[in-house]
């Protein structure tokens, strides 16, 4: 047993949550592995013990919804000041010149900062390149004339007000010397590709002979699969309000990593770490796309320079000219199998674009390392150098563009064989990692397919293609797998102090941009200290506060958990010394005693307990801090760790127009323990609303002419809306993976992996035309 | 954007006064002028707001609904005689933009919105020669999905966007005109202009003309009307190809048929070819399809849209066949 499974208190068969929430009401349940009986998530209690898993809703939620929460751009100061952007409109070259002179008579103008006049700063430190980085790219930040993509910022205008600093800048306009630039995909193919890198490895992988094995198959495809660019659409577009007191700067920032800008701000600056100040106590969305930017530096310096504090908030349009993306992908795909349906050979190659320094490799070759059990396996990417705005990571990056094709390809084999595509994928299921060797953790992504088409009507559907129709409409059914792999950080810590009065306070640098965290981190502290959630407080996403804890790779939940099991452990440990020898507990050790009831109790006699406040009201004690760390993952040096979804959907395409609607969806998730059923269900549906974005309606419009974004908008930029979203629901399976602590894998990335091949697989069997190109549009159908 | 003076009219001599002043536009909802602002593409020197004047929906003594120029949207939409006599219009405006944009927008603006071309949109990037005359066309060779391909030209291929205006165009509509020169009407088909070489004129108005009133004709057999819009996605978004029409069959023959299509044109495009090769003939699939590739004839795809040739003959012939119910 690892240290998890050791920690785990009481019954986790009891406390295992199978609930599911639909639209708030709904509950229902999967049949558990050990057949306990399930009860009603909604009826989950709300003190103690028990805590994890219960349905709660967001602890923010009243103050949201009363507009009461400040976000980044609705702090200010005193004389603040607004700022507005001047971008570049060509590719590559340099900057003759820049007049500002019609900027600076406008009305309001307060100061323009461009390439001339900005202070001396170092360039950002891309992700992984230091402990705290976490730029998308190492450019100088407007301290040269170089223009290196078209819609990099070449001026910052303050002014009085929001509207006169739009004005102002966009009365700016500048000269260039334009260089010739690579800005279509055919000419940075043409021009040579480099083989990615990722953790200092070419990604480029050889198990057998698969291009042999895929030569002598009973049955193959071979295809080539594209993916557009794709741009982000957080509601609240990125923002940060920053404020000079001497050398100290004051940030709040619209951010998931508030300690990695905290730390970059201080060496782009030359200032020190503990000068800078970063909180995010409130984000619209992040989705990979609001770690460090340069805008918070634009702001930093224009503030700097002019002595006022500044507030910058980016326009719609600004976000996708400073904000990178989903690169564009072209993946080869080809899956050979025996008549048996066993796989023999996978294949899975391709180029994705990429821009200098980037720490994002838009790996979508990375769901088909441990997948299938396909004896033989060939990987590799290439990139492709494009001049254009940093790449990004946007949720489930690589993997939500090669799950397509994978999953694509699967299909298009259950087709070949006349096989059902959910048994071809469970008689391809591995025993151990394929490409690891490594023992599964937990998957029964096995059980979350049964369960799924079970739940869904699978049974129903007609494998032959075209066959069914209502009036003008064909339906089809198609499912897709997905996995996701765990990650917990290795910066976790937090600092949890207890009060005489029976509270506590559990501090960790943690975020949350709308997913729910805050509510589950406080959930768990209760939990694991036994007390109601109106006793504990959480004070997070301060870059003030223990732990480096950025919300990346769904892993803020183990990070944290983690840190407050650490914490627990160390809090009781220190309670004990407390003990007064009259205490029930005199005497006992850690091993013994269990958090019950707002303080302590013999594991196996509850009578004996005291109180928290009773603990240190008797030892003349206001308050014990104590601060833990986490501790490295190495249980994901022991294990393969995935967390998995099995996604079905059905479509209606009309025969006459093309025109494709998603009628049902849903996922059959199994990702181990769900800390709250609630916040959980709104992660798989928002990432299935993603994924449908993917499959059929987003996509950027780059010109490749010119390099530039020509759809920078909501309007013209299609998310999904409302009308073309189902009800959408959501399963799981609930068990809890040994490993994980508190049995939880991670969640937030999980549902855009699967359903994008899903989506493309049911138009597929309502229409037999095969789309390997996303977005799915309605000219493809004709 | 840039510095304005706003003022609001109380009658349309108030109005056309303001109207005539150089740099004044009209200001309806302001869904579209306000963006344009925003982008710098619109510049107005004053905005004269022209949301207090007409707005009611009146019947004429002939049966007609005289409809004013600031009724809304939303309002237009859900007018008892509009939904019952005039569904096609009712269904068009609802077809477009969203809820809230439509509470805001007015008959007027609707009418007069501009492209939603993405080079002409970016102001400081790329190259419009509506937006710019004589700068050229960034468009004819770039991302042009959504652009025309009928009626364009060499220095234009963007599209009107308006839904209403689609199926105003099918049922005759008359548009009210006042203005320096006094009052005037101008059928709606007549309203906006094809490109040409001067694409930066989209409307026949005069300088300062303001729209007071649209007319519908009574038009009885317009109650079996429909409209149709395909699009990129379910809700909120233009049309690629979008059919207004309206049918009079007796005994098998088409007696009275009315046909617009929006998505394909700088302007809503009365489909009058399809409409006399239809006329006073058999009510088929055979004849719907027939008609429909009559008017695409002339159709000159681009690089993005070719699909639209197709898409449009099909929802032409759907919807007629829709409408004849269930011939074949
Ligand atoms: C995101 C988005 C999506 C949209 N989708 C659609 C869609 O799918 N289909 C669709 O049809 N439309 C769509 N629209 C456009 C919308 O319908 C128009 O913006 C709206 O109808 C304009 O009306 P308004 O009253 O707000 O006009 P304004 O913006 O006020 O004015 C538009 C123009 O008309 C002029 N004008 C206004 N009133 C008069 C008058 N009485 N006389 C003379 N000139 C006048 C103004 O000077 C201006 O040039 C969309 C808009 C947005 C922002």
């Amino acid at each position: 047993m690892n240290e998890w499974s050791s920690s785990k208190r009481g019954d986790l068969s009891r406390r295992r949550m199978l609930g599911v929430v639909g639209a708030g009401v709904v509950v229902s349940a999967l049949p558990s592995r050990s057949g306990a009986a399930t009860r009603p998530g909604a009826q989950a209690r709300t003190a103690g013990e028990g805590l994890v898993g219960a349905p709660l809703p967001r602890i923010e939620g009243p103050l949201k919804v009363r507009g009461a929460a400040p976000y980044a751009a609705e702090f200010t100061f005193a004389g603040m000041v607004y700022a507005a952007l001047a971008f570049s409109t060509i590719a590559k070259g340099r900057i003759i010149s820049i007049d500002t002179g019609a900027a600076e008579a406008a009305p309001g103008f307060v100061h323009v900062m461009t390439h001339v006049n900005a202070p001396r700063m170092r360039p950002m430190m891309p992700w992984a390149s230091s402990e705290k980085a976490a730029g998308n790219d190492a450019w100088p930040i407007m301290q040269d004339d170089r223009v290196r993509w078209n819609g990099q910022p070449i001026a910052v205008v303050l002014a009085e007000t929001q509207e006169q600093a739009d004005h102002a800048a966009s009365l700016i306009s500048a000269t260039y010397e334009e260089e010739p630039a690579t800005t279509s995909f055919a000419q940075a193919k043409a021009n040579g590709t480099e083989t990615a890198v990722l953790g200092g490895q070419p990604v480029h992988i050889e198990i057998g002979d698969a291009e042999a094995a895929l030569a002598a198959a009973a049955v193959s495809v071979d295809a080539t699969f594209h993916t557009p660019y794709q741009n982000h659409n957080a509601i609240e577009p990125h923002a940060v309000t920053v404020a000079w007191h001497g050398n100290e700067l004051e940030v709040h920032d619209a951010s998931q990593s508030v300690v990695h800008n905290a730390w970059s701000l201080a060496q782009i600056l030359g200032i020190e770490e503990h000068q800078v100040h970063v909180t995010s106590p409130y984000v619209g969305g992040s989705f990979g796309g609001k770690f460090m930017g340069m805008h918070q530096v634009l702001a930093a310096a224009s503030s700097r320079l002019s002595g006022r504090p500044v507030r910058l908030t980016l326009s719609r349009a600004g976000v996708y000219r400073l904000v990178g993306g989903r690169a564009l992908t072209e993946q080869r795909l080809a899956l050979g199998a025996g008549r048996d349906g066993r796989f023999v050979a996978l294949i899975h190659t391709g180029t994705s674009t990429h821009t200098p320094d980037s720490p994002h490799p838009e790996l979508a070759q990375f769901v088909s390392y441990s997948s299938y059990a396909t004896g033989t396996l060939k990987i590799d990417l290439q990139w492709a150098h494009l001049d254009m705005v940093a790449n990004a990571a946007m949720r489930a990056p690589g993997e939500a563009v090669g799950s397509f094709a994978l999953e694509s390809a699967v299909d298009e084999v259950a087709v070949a064989l006349g096989m059902d595509p959910i048994e071809l994928r469970i008689r391809n299921e591995p025993q151990a990692d394929p490409l690891t060797g490594l023992p599964f953790s937990s998957r029964n992504i096995v059980e979350a397919w049964r369960a799924g088409a079970k739940r869904f009507g699978w049974e129903r559907r007609n494998p032959t293609p075209r066959a069914v129709r209502q009036g003008d409409w064909l339906i089809g059914m198609g499912c897709g797998a997905g996995s996701h792999m765990y990650a917990r950080e290795s910066g976790g810590a937090a600092r949890l102090t207890l009060t005489k009065h029976g509270t506590a306070t559990i501090d960790i640098a943690a975020h949350d941009a709308g997913m729910g965290t805050a509510t589950v981190l406080t959930q768990i502290t209760a939990d694991q200290l036994a007390l109601r959630l109106d006793q504990v407080r959480l004070r997070a996403a301060d870059s003030a506060l223990p732990g480096v804890v950025p919300g990346i790779g769904s892993s803020q939940t183990t990070t944290a958990a983690a840190t407050i099991i650490a914490a627990q452990r160390k809090a009781v440990a220190e309670l004990l010394k407390l003990l007064r020898r009259d205490s029930p507990l005199a005497g006992l050790t850690a091993d013994e005693v269990t958090p019950r009831d707002g303080g302590l109790a013999k594991t196996d006699d509850p009578a004996r307990h005291e109180s928290y406040s009773s603990i240190l009201t008797r030892a003349r004690r206001d308050e014990l801090v104590v601060e833990a760390t986490g501790g490295n993952p190495t249980e994901s040096e022991q294990y393969s760790m995935y967390s998995y979804a099995a996604v079905f959907c059905e479509v209606r395409v009309n025969a006459v127009t093309g025109e494709i609607r998603v009628s049902r969806l849903l996922g059959s998730m199994d990702c181990g323990r769900v800390v709250n059923a609630r916040t959980a269900a709104g992660q798989f549906r928002g990432g299935m609303v993603m994924a449908i974005g993917l499959a059929l309606t987003e996509e950027t419009l780059y010109d490749e002419r010119t390099a530039r974004i020509m759809n920078p908008s909501l309007s013209e930029y299609h998310v999904p809306v409302h009308a073309d979203v189902p009800e959408i629901d959501v399963i799981w399976t609930g068990i809890p993976d040994p490993q994980a602590p508190l049995g939880a894998r991670g969640i937030g990335e999980l549902s855009m992996n699967g359903t994008a091949a899903a989506i493309a697989n049911a138009v597929h069997n309502a229409t037999g035309t095969r789309v390997r190109r996303l977005p799915i549009t309605l000219d493809q159908l004709l | 954007m840039k510095p304005f003076v706003y003022k609001k009219a109380g009658t349309v001599a108030e109005a056309v006064r303001a109207g005539a002043a150089p740099g004044a536009k009209y200001l309806g909802g302001g869904t579209n002028l306000v963006d344009l602002m925003r982008e710098t593409i619109e510049q107005p020197a004053t905005l004269v707001d022209v949301t207090g004047l007409s707005s009611d929906i009146r019947r004429l003594r002939d049966g007609g609904l005289l409809i004013g120029a600031a009724v809304r949207n939303t309002e237009l939409a859900t007018h008892r005689e509009v939904r019952t006599r005039y569904p096609v219009l009712t269904r068009a405006v609802v077809a477009g933009a969203s809820g809230q944009i439509r509470n805001m927008a007015t008959v007027g603006g609707n009418m007069l919105q501009r492209t939603r071309c993405a080079y002409f949109y970016d102001a400081k990037g790329s190259r419009c020669n509506k937006r710019n005359p004589g700068q050229g066309c960034d468009a004819i060779e770039g991302f042009n999905r959504m652009h025309a391909i009928l009626g364009a030209s060499s220095a234009c291929v963007a599209t009107h966007p308006s839904d209403m205006s689609v199926a105003l165009a099918a049922l005759d509509a008359v548009v009210h005109l006042d203005g320096p020169g006094g009052p005037r009407e101008v059928p709606l088909t007549e309203l906006h202009r094809l490109p040409g070489e001067t694409p930066e004129v989209e409307t026949v108005l005069r300088q300062g003309e303001l729209v007071t009133a649209v007319e519908l004709p009574p038009l009885s057999w317009a109650k079996r009307s429909t409209y149709r819009k395909v699009r990129d996605r379910a809700s909120y978004a233009f049309a690629l190809v979008s059919v207004a029409a309206a049918i009079d069959v007796r005994g098998g023959k088409v007696k009275e048929v009315r046909i617009a299509l929006g998505g394909v044109a700088h302007k809503p495009w009365r489909a009058r070819e399809a409409e006399a090769a239809l006329s006073g003939g058999p009510a088929t699939v055979k004849a719907f399809r027939a008609a429909a590739e009559a008017e695409l004839a002339d159709a000159r795809p681009l690089r993005d849209n070719g699909f639209k040739v197709e898409l449009a003959a099909r929802t032409i012939t759907a919807v007629l066949g829709e409408l004849a119910g269930g011939v074949r």
